[in-house]
């Protein structure tokens, strides 16, 4: 494993149950820092899964998942909340905020989790809500949104809000999971130049899983899961 | 912190479903304090009902009839002691003072108790409290009377104002002593106590309006006679020189051979009438306390059916970095919080409650409800309320668990 790659997986196998049939299997994956990469697989192909070791949220029954230096598959339960409350941002296909809260509020949430994020952000903008609206503002979100709660937002305002949360604090590493399949094409184009535009700003590796092979070319590099993982559905 | 607040602004969020919830525990909260003061508060007056007393006495019956009709004029004597028994038993060299007393006749419902001029100086209420005048004086003259301070208020009585007593203790009777009025002189203070719902005359003046007259309706010029010592009377309250001869006086009386006769230590009898209505003072304390139960069991089944919509709001939760346990702690915090309101305001429920039926309670029970800071007794039962909040919580918070760790951040919906 060299330093040069955030992500390096090599050996994985996971199976849901320890008796069941293995889901994944995957020899080598390995992402360079700062790269984007699309990667492209049908559902059912082992996407939400792949994302789920990637964050911590589940560990493989062989094999290593190392991301930022982090050995996964080897960390207890409560480092990697912690690990993913620091060094990962998420943004999924729809539904991404809390009803309760509003907008700002929302963007504000993983500085909660994380120490780590809400110093990077005050850092950045002197302050967690005013790093919170210039997110928001560079994602060309109204201000006068900001204090409604989340549920009034249109699907393409909740997904703007929801990639803000995922980037403040400067994640180490954002996925997005399908966040633009809600999306007509022409918001899709202009909320992936967005996302693109913020992670290269603040140096976060950008991992895009979607099933839609027209969003490639948008990406330094495209993963097919189809061809890594051994496990055909 | 950061939880606490997403608790309650996810709680601020189904404000109405929590605001119904949080009313069922406030009313289930206010009837248990509720019930838990009256019987605080019946107990302490009950308490304070007489005090410096050393023996009740009467004629042979249970020692908790004596009681009620001696001092809480309630019932009736079945029998009466003789004057001349009386006499010999106040004459004892143990005895420092006695109060006869004498029950049969009533004004608008009122009791009418005979007794002498001793009562005034040697009855005790309370923690050793002395019957004091509020205005006027003690009774002197034969057609005198003395008035608690309820029958002054309740019939709008004033001094000077003349009053007609009634044969029997009804509230409408037919028998009334018309025509030897009495003269009201004295009205007492407030005490909490049956006195305040008693009207006292002179032992001469019972005597004097029952010798003759009253049967035919004349007034007869015999009624001045000068020889109005009693013939009987209905019971007689003690006081000793010494405590230590409490038993052997009450041994004396009750072995008296000239008529069958009872004496009683009055706290002990307090507190076998006491036990025997105790029984009902537990069942309606059980019974709130179920009525709590079933509040916060209302509570749980309004957090458990809405965290199926929210298995997603843990998810989010979870992809955020939260741990599974503070997906627990969130919803325990909800479920706390809910109890901790409601139990807020069952309590401010509870005093405006206490504050409009006060003058009823009193009024109709006798009963004097203060509207004091919780005790430290009731500020118990009100944090085990929010304790069993918090307890009860940790079930939807354990599902919730449950679900965190099965969806981990995978959103499937």
């Amino acid at each position: 494993m060299s330093d040069a790659f955030v992500i390096s997986i090599t050996g994985l196998e996971f199976r849901w149950r320890a008796a069941g049939p293995p889901v994944l299997a995957i020899d080598r994956l390995a992402i360079a820092r700062g790269e984007r990469v699309f990667i492209r697989g049908a559902s059912g192909s082992g996407k939400s899964t792949l994302l789920s070791l990637l964050g911590g949220v589940t560990t493989p029954q062989r094999g290593e998942v190392h991301v930022l230096g982090h050995p996964l598959h080897a960390l207890g339960a409560a480092q990697r909340d912690r690990f993913r409350a620091d060094h990962v941002g998420f943004v999924f296909q729809m539904f991404n905020l809390l009803p309760y809260l509003s907008v700002l509020e929302n963007v504000m949430l993983p500085c909660r989790f994380s120490k780590q994020r809400r110093e990077r952000a005050r850092l950045r903008s002197c302050g967690v809500e005013r790093e919170a609206r210039r997110l928001l503002a560079h994602l060309d979100m109204d201000d006068a949104l900001l204090a409604a709660p989340a549920a009034e937002l249109s699907i393409g305002q909740q997904q703007r809000v929801a990639a803000a949360r995922a980037l403040i604090g400067a994640p180490e590493i954002v996925i997005a999971d399908e966040p633009t399949s809600a999306l007509d094409a022409d918001r899709r184009a202009a909320f992936l130049r967005l996302l693109e535009q913020e992670c290269a700003e603040q140096g976060s590796t950008l991992l895009f899983v979607s099933h839609d092979p027209a969003l490639e070319p948008l990406f330094d590099r495209t993963v097919a899961l189809a061809d890594i993982n051994r496990i055909t559905a | 912190m950061a939880i606490l607040t997403l608790a309650l602004k996810s709680l601020w969020n189904r404000r109405y479903t929590a605001l119904l919830t949080l009313l069922a525990i406030a009313l289930s909260v206010a009837l248990l304090l509720g019930v838990e003061r009256v019987r605080t508060e019946a107990r302490q007056s009950f308490a304070n009902t007489i005090s410096g007393t050393d023996l009740v006495v009467g004629a042979r019956s249970g020692s908790i009839q004596l009681l009620l009709y001696s001092v809480f004029r309630i019932g009736n004597a079945t029998n009466n002691i003789s004057w001349q028994s009386y006499r010999e038993i106040a004459q004892r060299p143990e005895v420092a003072w006695t109060i006869p007393i004498s029950l049969g006749d009533s004004h608008r419902g009122y009791r009418v108790m005979g007794t002498t001029i001793d009562y005034f100086e040697h009855y005790r209420y309370g923690r050793k409290q002395p019957l004091v005048m509020a205005e006027g004086r003690r009774f002197a003259e034969l057609y005198d009377a003395v008035l608690g301070a309820e029958v002054a208020k309740e019939l709008n009585y004033r001094l000077g104002q003349t009053i007609v007593l009634a044969h029997g203790a009804g509230d409408v009777s037919f028998v009334e002593h018309a025509d030897k009025p009495f003269r009201v002189v004295g009205i007492l203070k407030p005490t909490g106590t049956p006195v305040d719902r008693t009207v006292h005359v002179s032992l001469e003046a019972i005597e004097a309006i029952h010798s003759d007259g009253w049967m035919g309706g004349v007034p007869s010029l015999a009624a001045a006679a000068p020889d109005l010592t009693p013939r009987a009377i209905t019971a007689f309250l003690v006081g000793l020189k010494s405590k230590t001869a409490v038993f052997r006086v009450q041994r004396f009386v009750n072995d008296y051979r000239e008529e069958p006769l009872l004496a009683v230590l009055p706290g002990v009898a307090l507190q076998e009438l006491w036990d025997a209505m105790g029984v009902a003072e537990q069942v309606l304390l059980a019974i709130s306390g179920f009525v709590v139960l079933v509040g916060l069991t209302g509570m749980i089944t309004v957090l458990l059916a809405g965290l199926r919509e929210r298995r997603r709001e843990m998810a989010i939760l979870r992809a955020l970095g939260a741990r599974p346990g503070q997906v627990f702690l969130l919803l325990v915090c909800e479920a706390g919080s809910l109890a901790l309101a409601g139990v807020m305001a069952g309590m401010a429920l509870l005093y405006l409650l206490l504050f409009a039926i006060r003058p009823v309670i009193e009024a109709q029970f006798g009963l004097h409800l203060g509207l004091d800071a919780p005790s430290a007794h009731e500020l118990t039962i009100a944090g085990l309320v929010v304790a069993c909040g918090f307890v009860v919580g940790a079930l939807p918070a354990w599902r919730a668990y449950r679900y965190a760790l099965a969806d981990g951040m995978t959103i499937r919906l």
